[in-house]
């Protein structure tokens, strides 16, 4: 057995922390709208969910096995002392935390942050500054918190936050809508090609909080955006909890490109501690012509309970998924899509590689669902599982809903174990077994991988050699 | 370079090499002909460090500098790494990894072994190409992911290509000309001949003499029962041709 390398984000940024008492209750909620300095329809919003959300029970239809989430032991609210008030320019946070996100690879100053690629970066519940910001409002591009939306944008926000997640979609929905915090919010207008790649990075680090981001993109007519999601926790003992709500809005001709690199911190080999990641993410093409792709590489997280879908409103729509999902040691992951057709001659397809290896399980769980007025809807799904471990499961959980006779749907799905020949093949080319490994789970993700912008591919090449890597002797 | 000594294999409780010597010198070529069953893939296999076969006796005496080490023991990337191929008799398929980045990989695994720097990636790329053009093969083949949905005959020309590439001291081509038409014939045995020096060596293994009309070996060896039963130079596959295994051995 190869040496375990350890979770490389691990580490904890020692900054002191303002957190509300741990628990749930209306009392909290009224708390973080007035921190947030939110307008009272949100706050009523806001209570509308909760009230609702103790009605409802946590979904039990997943492949995962976990103890009862007790939501009274939950910090729902934390933020650096220093970041109390928000500060004009992310250059004037405080450096502790610029420290942090530039051991991330976030580096923040001007000097040294990414030229293409604007970033909102979230720590615990705030949001602490976007970068590029002039240079997006110069395109008319708006790319800031939800939270300052809140209070900028009440218009645009009003019109779209929930439409496609209502707060009354799911447990996790719903307790998000009750307490988020912070993530981003993109706005394209008509016409638009955004200049810069729009990307948010989520970072946990306080201990026993929670983190319930929201985000929500809206591009109007034929706009188009590319948007990279990111995020990574400290390796602590206990388990906690991310549940996120994701909204994307496309009209006519528009197109929303949405990629994650899921790199949570999974919990050691016994399966202590580790991100219980439970969210959300829909995207709505309500325009013809309109397009959005969600590609994700799951590589993190104990727990992944995540179905990133599309509703195909607009005729001539079309929705996409592009999945890599790796698990490891204790890790579970059932996550998958849902594409709805609605509107004529809407397309969708659906890729998904599973790795599983050690003790860990990986589901995939996908509906394709094509309403009678649908007509000349078409999808493609695949779905290939790679089992890399003794104990370690895959399952495949494809459903499909066909009302529409005119609609053509393909279905292709396999399950293979890394696969001796191949091993012998590659390795009488001199490749040692690690390389030969990466190489094969490599050619396995390429048609997810191709999808990543380029520089989240290497990221997500790396992160996924270096999980092998420790997982297959 | 590689001398053979009483060397026993098995699988699975059944032996299968049973006392096969062979020495091959720089330069030669040896042409290893049997009936189906033989054992010759399986020496081939067992030469190439293949994970299934247990040496239960014997060694395998590969030279490094002109000092012999016994490989048996070695990993398959070991003996690659040492400048050993094998040309797989039924090459596996890699879905999603291109043959250019497999060739690059590899390249650069032995280079890195070897201590010899790497090449620039446009200089590596104009090699591959010339290789390619060799074998017969058009560029846009580099980008094909390695083996799928391959033509049999495409994929006896990769193995070559590979074998171009990575220019080894030692190939064992296992049954290489099998299932190959005239033509890949032809164009696969100019480009064994292309690749002869007088400081590498091949092992053919073969059931016809097809490919050793093209390619003139220096030693045949007819193999039987796990062992090397006769010995001879070209003139001995001819005569197999004329009598057949039962007939000679």
């Amino acid at each position: 057995m190869l040496n375990k390398q350890k979770y490389k984000h691990g580490f904890v940024t020692n900054i002191p922390a303002e957190k509300f008492t741990k628990g749930l209750s209306e009392e909290l909620i009224s708390r973080i709208s007035n921190r947030k300095e939110e307008p009272e329809w949100m706050l009523e919003l806001r209570l509308k969910a909760y009230r609702h959300w103790l009605t409802l029970k946590e979904p039990k239809w997943a492949d995962l096995k976990y103890p009862p989430i007790n939501y009274q032991d939950i910090h729902y609210y934390s933020t650096p002392i220093t970041e109390k008030q928000k500060k004009k320019s992310i250059e004037e946070v405080d450096p502790e935390l610029l420290k942090t996100f530039e051991r991330l690879g976030i580096p923040l100053n001007e000097q040294k942050r990414l030229a293409g690629v604007a970033v909102d970066v979230v720590f615990d519940s705030v949001s602490l500054g976007t970068t590029h910001q002039d240079a997006l409002e110069k395109s008319g591009v708006i790319f800031c918190s939800i939270s300052s939306a809140i209070k900028k944008y009440p218009d645009l926000v009003k019109k779209y936050f929930g439409s496609v997640v209502p707060y009354k979609d799911n447990f996790f929905a719903c307790l998000n809508a009750a307490v988020f915090t912070d993530g981003s919010f993109c706005f394209i207008p008509k016409g638009v090609r955004c200049p810069l790649d729009l990307s948010t990075y989520f970072r946990i680090n306080e201990k026993d909080t929670g983190q319930f981001e929201r985000t929500l993109i809206v591009a109007e007519e034929s706009s188009y955006v590319n948007y990279l999601e990111g995020c990574t926790a400290p390796m602590r003992d206990s388990h906690q909890l991310h549940a996120a709500v994701v909204e994307l809005v496309a009209l006519d001709h528009a197109e929303i490109r949405y990629s994650t690199v899921q790199n949570w911190y999974p919990g050691n080999e016994q399966g202590q501690g580790g991100i219980y990641n439970f969210v959300t993410k829909r995207g709505k093409c309500l325009g013809k012509h309109s397009r959005i792709s969600w590609t994700q590489v799951e590589a993190g997280a104990a727990i992944t309970w995540k179905y990133p879908s599309c509703i195909l409103q607009g005729d001539h729509s079309s929705g996409a998924f592009y999945s890599v999902a790796l698990t490891h040691d204790k890790m579970q992951a059932d996550t998958g899509t849902n594409m709805i057709h609605i509107g004529k001659n809407t397309k969708s397809t659906i890729i998904s590689k599973g790795i599983s290896t050690d003790d860990s399980v990986n589901s995939y769980r996908g509906q394709v669902k094509i309403l009678p007025q649908a007509k000349g809807a078409r999808n493609f799904s695949q779905c290939d599982s790679m089992l890399a471990g003794k104990n370690s499961a895959a399952n495949t959980y494809p459903l499909m809903e066909i009302q529409n006779k005119t609609a053509v749907v393909e279905h292709e799905a396999t399950t293979s174990r890394i696969n001796e020949d191949q091993l012998f093949y590659l390795k009488s080319r001199g490749l040692d077994t690690e390389s030969a490994i990466s190489l094969l789970v490599n050619g396995f993700c390429h048609q997810v991988f191709k999808k990543l912008p380029l520089e989240f591919s290497v990221e997500a090449v790396k992160l996924i050699e270096m999980k092998l890597e420790n997982s297959i002797a | 370079m590689l001398k053979i000594q009483n060397l026993y294999a098995q699988t699975e409780g059944h032996s299968i090499l049973k006392g096969i010597n062979l020495e091959i010198k720089a330069g030669e070529i040896h042409a290893i002909m049997g009936p189906n069953g033989c054992g010759k893939s399986t020496l081939a296999k067992v030469i190439a460090g293949h994970p299934e076969y247990e040496i239960s006796q014997g060694k395998i005496l590969y030279e490094k500098n002109f000092d012999y080490q016994d490989i048996s023991k070695w990993t398959p990337e070991e003996r690659a790494k040492e400048g050993l191929f094998m040309a797989f008799q039924y090459p596996v398929e890699v879905p999603g990894v291109s043959n250019l980045n497999l060739l690059k990989a590899s390249f650069n695994s032995i280079c890195k072994h070897q201590e010899v720097p790497e090449m620039e990636e446009e200089d590596f790329i104009s090699l591959v190409k010339k290789k390619t053009e060799m074998v017969g093969l058009p560029f846009s083949f580099l980008d094909r992911s390695v083996n799928e949905d391959f033509s049999g005959g495409e994929k006896k020309r990769n193995e070559i290509l590979q074998m171009a590439v990575l220019s080894p001291r030692l190939a064992v081509l296992d049954e290489t000309d099998s299932g190959l038409d005239v033509d890949s014939m032809t164009i696969i045995a100019q480009a064994l001949n292309n690749l002869k020096s007088k400081q590498n060596a091949f092992l053919l293994i073969t059931h016809y003499n097809r490919l050793l009309n093209h390619i003139k070996p220096d030693f045949v060896h007819i193999m039987k029962d796990g062992k090397i039963q006769k010995s001879g130079d070209h003139q001995l596959a001819n005569e197999l041709e004329e009598k057949g295994y039962t007939g000679l051995v």
